[in-house]
């Protein structure tokens, strides 16, 4: 199958200065990384705060700029030309994790959702209309005539989540990176969120990057999934592959650390494969060394991401499983 | 014995357009060293139980019922007598995105002994503080430090600890692990087990039912300001009887098993004037004609439900 998006070997580095000191640190905020999406595929982002997995979708969207790489997306590479910028920021929509944030109190419906369409100048008041009203009917929020007068204050938390992903709709997007979509919704809703972007999903063939910490809701959506560990892809590979028969020691500690409703676990301890960190350079060898309860010698060296099944890559001299 | 008990708490806010009844007619019992979820999803009235039990409803006020703390009522008591002796010495609260609240311009340390001065503490408030820090897994170090040099794990400890100094034996935690990693959550997690074990008891309020099963030995389902079912863990989770607690569980996105998911159509019912009967009544797949009349509590086997289906 066709791939819609391509990033080769992308990197971002932070430099941190101190205040007073004339000290740098620097952050590798994404450090090397690659990873491919077949149109219509789901591909989940996954890993802890400070991964990498936010940065990653801004520097696809060119909110920042890399220091090198390059993103193919559906044919064209997207460079500092203002065409190739207006092909990814219209075919390639974001969906934030605050639904109370990203939307602005201040407009109504209509005009949150009108807006994208305003910028990109597509059609004219009465068929960007109808194409809003197409888009609130397509989320599912119903009666979409009255929504469409409302502000947001009106809505519910995962009420204004369809609005958010209405207005990445709008413009028929090729791919939707929704970061943490659901994490701020009530679990009895989550659900119907992840279902709704199944279903969109299937209907207009839409890509998704889903990034979240939450391994289980990234289940039901995704069919590739790529573990981020402080700026680099640890692990990747079918997902439910990856959950069950993890082969790297971060992926095994994240989904030891996920709760199941059991009543069992009242008596057991939590038990989490992770160490307290060393006080290492994360950037020598491995950079999970640090926390690592299988470290070896060997980790002082950095291992690269190969492949150790059909369609699986792991980043651990260690070969668990 | 009897630990704590709720008996038929009503808690409401003046709106202009009603009163909103968050708690209503809500009453369940814990014995000596059980702790108890509660869970719900938004607007179900699960904070404001927390808030009634501490007395501390803000615009808000309790119309009715009873709290009983190891025999004695805490409700009929004077507001300064509860202040002064039942308030953070016998229930603590740490309250929703507490972490969020730490004042930025004071060290950890200054804010812990801040604390104690309030509340005239007569001991040794270095060791005191020392002792605390250790017992939320704290290194002393931190007491140096101002809250935004820590991570969001460290402050949520900072805040529980807080919530120990006075050594309450009731602790009510509201959403402690929202908005943390899943390692971090993971380990606020085994530190409330831990406090557990050193003879807390504690209320966990959150929407996340798997989180619950963690801590819980008993377990409260709320809707629409309503406690609808009560009952041990395993009752709940193995043979939950509410049509709600039932699709609640059905909810919840599973590691590992089937991929289908279900969820609860529709909104809960506005809480000023809500309707009468059953709350569940519009999204409920087995309503019935019975449904229009306000379900009684029908005995289960370690608890109750509101459902007419179990007359």
């Amino acid at each position: 199958m066709e791939e819609i998006l391509s990033v080769q070997n992308l990197t971002k580095h932070f430099a941190k200065k101190g205040i007073f000191s004339s000290s740098r640190t620097v952050v590798k905020a994404v450090d090397d990384i690659s990873f491919s999406l077949k149109k219509g595929e789901v591909l989940v982002l996954a890993g802890e705060s400070g991964s990498g997995k936010s940065t990653t979708a801004r520097l696809i969207l060119r909110a920042i700029e890399p220091d090198s790489g390059r993103i193919f997306f559906d044919g064209t590479e997207i460079g500092k030309d203002s065409k190739s910028l207006d092909k990814i920021r219209m075919q390639c929509q974001m969906i934030h994790q605050d639904p109370y944030a990203s939307i602005d109190p201040r407009m109504k419906i209509s005009d949150i959702l009108m807006e994208p369409l305003e910028i990109h100048k597509i059609g004219t008041k009465a068929e960007r209309k109808k194409k809003v009203l197409d888009a609130l009917h397509e989320v599912k929020l119903e009666p979409a005539e009255d929504i469409f007068n409302k502000f947001p204050h009106m809505l519910s938390g995962g009420q204004r989540q369809r609005i958010v992903l209405a207005r990445a709709l709008v413009l028929k997007p090729k791919l939707i990176i929704a970061d943490e979509p659901v994490s701020m919704l009530d679990v009895s809703i989550r659900a119907e969120v992840l279902e709704l972007m199944r279903e969109l999903q299937e209907k207009h063939d839409i890509s998704y990057i889903y990034i979240t910490h939450d391994l289980s809701t990234a289940r039901y959506l995704g069919q590739n999934i790529s573990i981020m560990y402080l700026g680099k892809i640890v692990e990747s590979g079918p997902i439910d592959e990856v959950l069950l028969h993890p082969r790297h020691p971060y992926t095994q500690a994240l989904l030891d650390a996920i709760s199941e409703p059991e009543p069992d676990n009242l008596l057991k301890e939590k038990k989490i494969r992770i160490n307290e960190p060393l006080d290492i350079d994360v950037y020598q060898g491995c950079r999970f060394r640090a926390r690592c309860p299988y470290a070896i010698e060997k980790c002082k060296e950095e291992p690269l991401l190969e492949q150790t099944g059909q369609d699986r890559l792991a980043a651990c001299f260690v070969k668990l499983d | 014995m009897t630990f704590i008990s709720i008996e038929n708490l009503k808690t409401g806010y003046e709106t202009r357009n009603g009163t909103v009844q968050a708690v209503d007619d809500v009453s369940f019992a814990l014995e000596n060293g059980e702790s108890i979820g509660i869970a719900g999803e938004s607007a179900c009235g699960k904070s404001t139980l927390g808030l009634s039990i501490m007395r501390i409803v803000p615009d808000g006020n309790i119309a009715s019922g009873d709290i009983t703390l190891e025999g004695k009522s805490i409700l009929k008591m004077s507001k300064s007598e509860f202040a002064k002796n039942v308030r953070w010495k016998d229930i603590s609260m740490v309250f929703q995105g507490a972490m969020n609240s730490l004042d930025p311009v004071f060290t950890v340390e200054e804010q812990f002994i801040e604390v104690l001065k309030q509340h005239r503490y007569s001991g040794d408030y270095k060791q005191k503080i020392s002792e605390i820090v250790n017992s939320v897994g704290l290194t002393q170090d931190v007491l140096k430090k101002y809250p935004h040099e820590l991570s969001g794990g460290m402050k949520q400890r900072i805040v529980i600890a807080m919530a120990l100094l006075l050594k309450p034996k009731f602790v009510i935690a509201d959403e402690p692990t929202t908005a943390l990693d899943v390692l971090v959550q993971a380990q606020i997690i085994n530190l409330l087990k831990k406090l557990k074990k050193d003879g807390m008891s504690i209320m966990l309020i959150t929407h996340d039912l798997a989180i619950i099963s963690e801590v819980a030995e008993k377990i409260g389902i709320m809707y629409a300001g309503k406690m609808i079912e009560f009952g041990s863990a395993p009752e709940i989770y193995k043979n939950p009887k509410h049509p709600y607690t039932q699709a609640l569980l059905k909810s919840i996105p599973r590691l590992r098993g089937d991929k289908v998911t279900n969820y609860i159509r529709g909104t809960p019912p506005s809480l000023i004037q809500p309707p009468q009967g059953c709350r569940f009544y519009d999204r409920c797949p087995e309503a019935m004609e019975k449904c229009k009349k306000d379900p009684p509590k029908f005995k289960t086997g370690s608890g109750y439900v509101s459902c007419w289906l179990y007359e």
